[in-house]
């Protein structure tokens, strides 16, 4: 029988039941070959339930260091009954099936083109184990062990990481090394160790690090100074505001009276969560909040207040599939022009695509800035895969010289200087006015805030050339914010292809593996990644130079297609779509094909090459 | 109608502790319509602040959307306000109190801005205490949309454009009492000798103070049978008591028969003087609150006074443990934890 032969280059499955703990014994193998030194890429696939529901942790192994999801399951460790028949069929030919053989396994499922490693997990446990808490825990910890005899895991990295993860409760490493060597000694008895398939030291990751993206947004959001964190819990934000608070409650406390440098409300829902973020900002705080697509459309109605009323709101989006509840569980990258154009009327708000957890910091932070600067809200637009999953990623920084940019806030002594100051005065020219926080001045700078039209002194108005005179000076900010967001990365130095491809946030890890497969092709391509809305010169000097431009994206409609048609004139036949939206992250092997099917004669040309070759 | 106000004052005008005369607490005059109760209770506001002497920066004034929304602008010109989006006042006023809790926060709304659109958020700011009034200009109908029914309007009545009212009015002092609120009065907007002093008790209070304000609309809901007319609630008010508030710096010397009345000693040491109080009546009993209202709404009567009080009260930011100074004062040497700690953080994802 066939053997797949690979070093450090694999997919392997796990599949669990939800809430049994697998989810730490998972981590702790994905961290051991991240501790290798080998780049390492690891997906939780979960359901929208907290017990009883089967779950798969997929680690894509890779030593070039593509990180991006891969097709077909070199090793399955498959200890859910409920899902074995699909998790049979989903190993590849000659790959390897590891399961729990204290029941023997129903000949349907045999396979006659895979390997079968049965480990009695459930049997061990039992003889080794007396509560069944601890038989179902170390059931997980057991099929660590036998893979590191399997796939050559080193032991010692394996005991660094478990007497790291219990530090402070050290009486339960000695149960966990002792579940480990179960599972180890077992493989090394009873099979050739290790397989064809396996790993080996590397030096390719490192000073980089292994977080996924909600922890790195919630630590940007405690470096760049929030201190309102109002929200209201969704999948996949949740564990965002959840870090912000656990790294404030850390770093945050005011060490004499021990009260805390930040305030987290639970808000009755997204609307109040937007609200207070709102009510924060206009009154000089840097807040934010995080929610999904169903708690952007609950928060329209109010970013349209936040835009029209010049509100310095922070939202991260942390996307899923939609629409409506659509796929809770399920990464996409759907709400892009729903988070641009956010509320009724002409709004349009400032995006930022982080693509690894390094830039989620970032760019949390740096909304916190860039929406004090441009009075207005702005949007990182993260997703499941970004925010839940971790992610291997340079190492997070700051800069301690960096002070806070909280725009234009007249102060009291700016109002003495003022003859008479006017709020939506455009007294710079770059449509950005100055604004005055409550209780600054005793006589001076009182203004009322509000949703309705008004003049620039802030005086409500129906006079039809105010209104335009105001909402003209908003699309001029927004011009003016194109100059200020972070500007698209090129993958060249200067346009050498015809075609070019332009893709964003998670997106970046398949695309450039796929960039990499054409070019084996043949087929060589200029690649831009964005990362922000508005758009600036770069981006539509990029789409003019080529001739066809391919858009990679999450959703089914290729909503930043729409987006770059809509804000650049591009013609939109010139836009190819290149999409993937079946809620699991897309793979390079999709944007390979789909990119060939555009090009029947250069396809060609490559395959008469291949046949010479 | 007038459309300017004059700027002349009169050089001998009294002034308050600041210096400031009246009319410095005034806003733009009022668009609303002639003889709407809401321009009586923008009135009394002016009159509590003036004699408070608050500082006018130091209060932000809120409000959502609909006539009542609107008032803001007719008072405290000086401080800044915010008229946000239909019902969400309250979120707003959280996150602005949250920012910076040195200042006063005055929220201003209606029966469908509070009752309908808006009751999620009005019951969370009650039940998480947080430290601003809010007053609740009730007249039983929609307003600015020409008079539709309300969710007070009463049961069985009939609006001009609501037609029959068919579902019962919602007692919004009951709720806040249910929901757990601090401070709790209503008043009527032709009784300023009451109202004034149940302001100024208000923004001592260190929570959430609900004013429910009945206050006729002349133009859609003043018919003597509605509970929300002039007629009806001066021929049915009820007083639970009257009410004086003494900030901390006089002296307390008026002194009233035993028993018929209480003193409530307030967070800042200010007190309020409750006398001729109804019998078997205390308004720091939540219990005696309920029963008592919903006495007066079987008979009837628009109850009104300072229902309940918990002097005990915790805000928001006592129940969250935030710091002292306003949170929007804070800079990076205090919310920034520098480079060197983020080494530390980035070595645990190794």
């Amino acid at each position: 029988m066939e053997h797949l032969r690979s070093v450090n280059d694999l997919v392997i499955r796990f599949a669990n039941v939800n809430g049994t703990g697998s989810a730490s014994a998972n981590n702790m193998f994905a961290k051991a070959v991240f501790r290798m030194g080998i780049p390492v890429s690891p997906k939780n696939i979960f359901p929208s339930n907290i017990q009883g529901l089967p779950t798969w942790y997929e680690v894509r192994i890779n030593e070039k260091g593509y990180l991006g999801r891969r097709e077909g399951v070199d090793v399955m460790v498959c200890v859910n009954p409920q899902s074995l028949p699909r998790d049979v069929a989903s190993v590849k030919k000659g790959g390897y099936f590891i399961y729990d053989n204290t029941k023997r396994l129903h000949p349907e499922y045999i396979r006659e083109d895979i390997h079968y490693i049965g480990v009695p997990m459930t049997g061990l446990t039992m003889q080794h184990y007396n509560e069944p808490r601890q038989r179902q825990l170390f059931k997980n910890v057991i099929y660590v062990g036998a893979l590191s005899a399997l796939l050559d895991i080193e032991m010692e990295v394996l005991h660094g990481i478990i007497a790291d993860q219990f530090r402070g409760k050290e009486k339960l490493i000695a149960p966990n090394l002792k579940a480990l060597d179960l599972g180890y000694q077992h493989a090394k008895n009873n099979y050739a160790c290790p397989l064809e398939v396996r790993l080996e030291r590397r030096d390719h990751v490192k000073d980089c690090i292994l977080i996924d993206g909600n922890t790195a947004c919630g630590l940007g959001a405690v470096y760049g100074g929030a201190t309102v964190a109002p929200w209201y819990p969704i999948t996949p934000s949740t564990s965002l505001v959840d870090a912000f608070e656990k790294y404030a409650r850390k770093f945050r406390i005011d060490p004499e009276t021990k009260k805390k440098r930040y305030a987290v409300i639970q808000a009755e829902d997204e609307l109040a969560a937007m609200g207070m973020v709102i009510g924060a900002a206009w009154n000089g705080a840097r807040a934010f909040t995080a929610t999904s697509g169903p708690g952007v459309s609950l928060m329209s109605e109010f970013l349209g207040l936040a835009y029209f009323a010049e509100i310095p709101v922070v939202l991260v989006n942390v996307q899923r599939g939609g629409p409506s509840t659509g796929m809770p569980t399920r990464t996409q990258q759907p709400d892009i022009l729903s988070s641009a154009y956010a509320s009724h009327g002409d709004t349009r708000h400032v995006l930022l695509f982080p693509s690894n957890p390094k830039e989620c910091f970032e760019h949390t932070a740096m909304a916190l800035d860039l929406a004090n600067r441009l009075q207005t809200p702005v949007i990182v637009m993260s997703d499941l895969d970004l925010g839940m999953n971790d992610h291997m990623s340079p190492p997070l920084s700051w800069d301690d010289s960096r002070k806070y940019d909280m725009g234009k806030v007249l102060s009291a002594d700016d109002l003495e200087q003022i003859e008479q100051f006017g709020r939506y005065l455009d007294v710079d020219g770059d449509g950005i006015t100055y604004r005055t926080l409550p209780g600054t001045h005793p006589t001076k700078g009182a203004f009322f805030t509000r949703g309705t039209s008004k003049d620039e002194y802030a005086r409500y108005t129906e006079a039809g050339d105010a209104y335009v005179r105001n909402v003209d000076r908003l699309l001029k900010k927004f011009k003016t914010s194109a100059k200020l967001v972070p500007p698209p990365e090129l993958y060249q130095k200067k346009n050498h292809s015809k075609h070019g491809v332009i893709f964003f946030g998670t997106t970046t890890y398949a695309a450039l593996e796929a960039l990499d497969l054409l070019k084996e092709q043949g087929l060589e391509m200029d690649a831009l990644r964005l990362a922000a809305y508005p758009f600036n010169e770069a981006v539509s000097e990029f789409i003019d130079e080529h001739e066809k431009v391919f858009v990679i994206e999450q959703n089914r409609d290729g909503q930043m297609r729409t987006l770059l048609i809509n804000e650049l004139e591009v013609f939109p036949k010139k836009l190819i779509p290149v999409l993937n939206y079946d809620g699991m992250p897309i793979t390079a092997d999709r944007i390979e094909q789909l990119i060939l099917q555009s090009f029947p004669e250069e396809k060609m040309e490559v395959h008469v090459q291949n046949g010479m070759n | 109608m007038t459309y300017i106000k004059p700027k002349f004052r009169h050089p001998e005008l009294p002034k308050n502790d600041l210096g400031y005369v009246k009319s410095d607490y005034e806003g733009a005059i009022s668009t609303l319509c002639a003889g709407c109760g809401h321009d009586s209770i923008s009135a009394a506001i002016v009159q509590s602040c003036f004699e408070l002497s608050i500082e006018p920066h130091r209060l932000a004034k809120l409000s959502g959307i609909g006539c009542s929304s609107k008032t803001p602008t007719y008072f405290l010109s000086n401080s800044h306000g915010f008229n946000s989006v239909h019902g969400r006042m309250p979120s707003i006023a959280t996150g602005a109190n949250m920012a910076n809790r040195d200042l006063i926060y005055l929220g201003v709304s209606g029966d469908g801005d509070s009752a309908s659109i808006g009751m999620g958020q009005f019951v969370h700011a009650i039940r998480k205490n947080v430290n601003m009034v809010y007053i609740v200009m009730n007249n039983g109908c929609y307003g600015l949309t020409k008079g539709q029914n309300s969710a007070t309007t009463d049961l069985g009545g009939f609006s001009k454009a609501g037609g029959l009212n068919h579902y019962p009015a919602i007692d919004l002092v009951s709720l806040a009492i249910e929901m757990g609120a601090t401070f709790v009065g209503r008043s009527f907007s032709g009784d300023k000798n009451q109202l004034v002093p149940m302001i100024k008790a208000a923004i001592a209070h260190q929570g959430f103070a609900l004013l429910d304000v009945v206050s006729p609309c002349v133009t859609f809901n003043n018919k003597a049978e509605s509970t929300k007319s002039y007629d009806y609630v001066r021929a049915h008010l009820e007083a639970t008591s009257t009410i004086d508030y003494v900030p901390e710096k006089e002296e307390i010397t008026v002194s009233y028969e035993a028993g018929m009345s209480a003193l409530v000693e307030m967070h800042d040491g200010s007190v309020i003087q409750l006398h001729k109080l109804a019998p078997n009546w205390d308004p720091r009993d939540r219990f005696s609150a309920v029963r008592r209202l919903q006495k007066a709404q079987a008979n009837g009567e628009v109850l009104t006074g300072l229902l309940y009080i918990d002097p005990e009260s915790k805000d928001m930011h006592e129940l969250e443990q935030t710091v002292d100074v306003p949170l929007n004062s804070l800079r990076e040497a205090e919310l920034c934890p520098g480079s060197s700690v983020l080494e530390r953080v980035n070595a645990e994802f190794r």
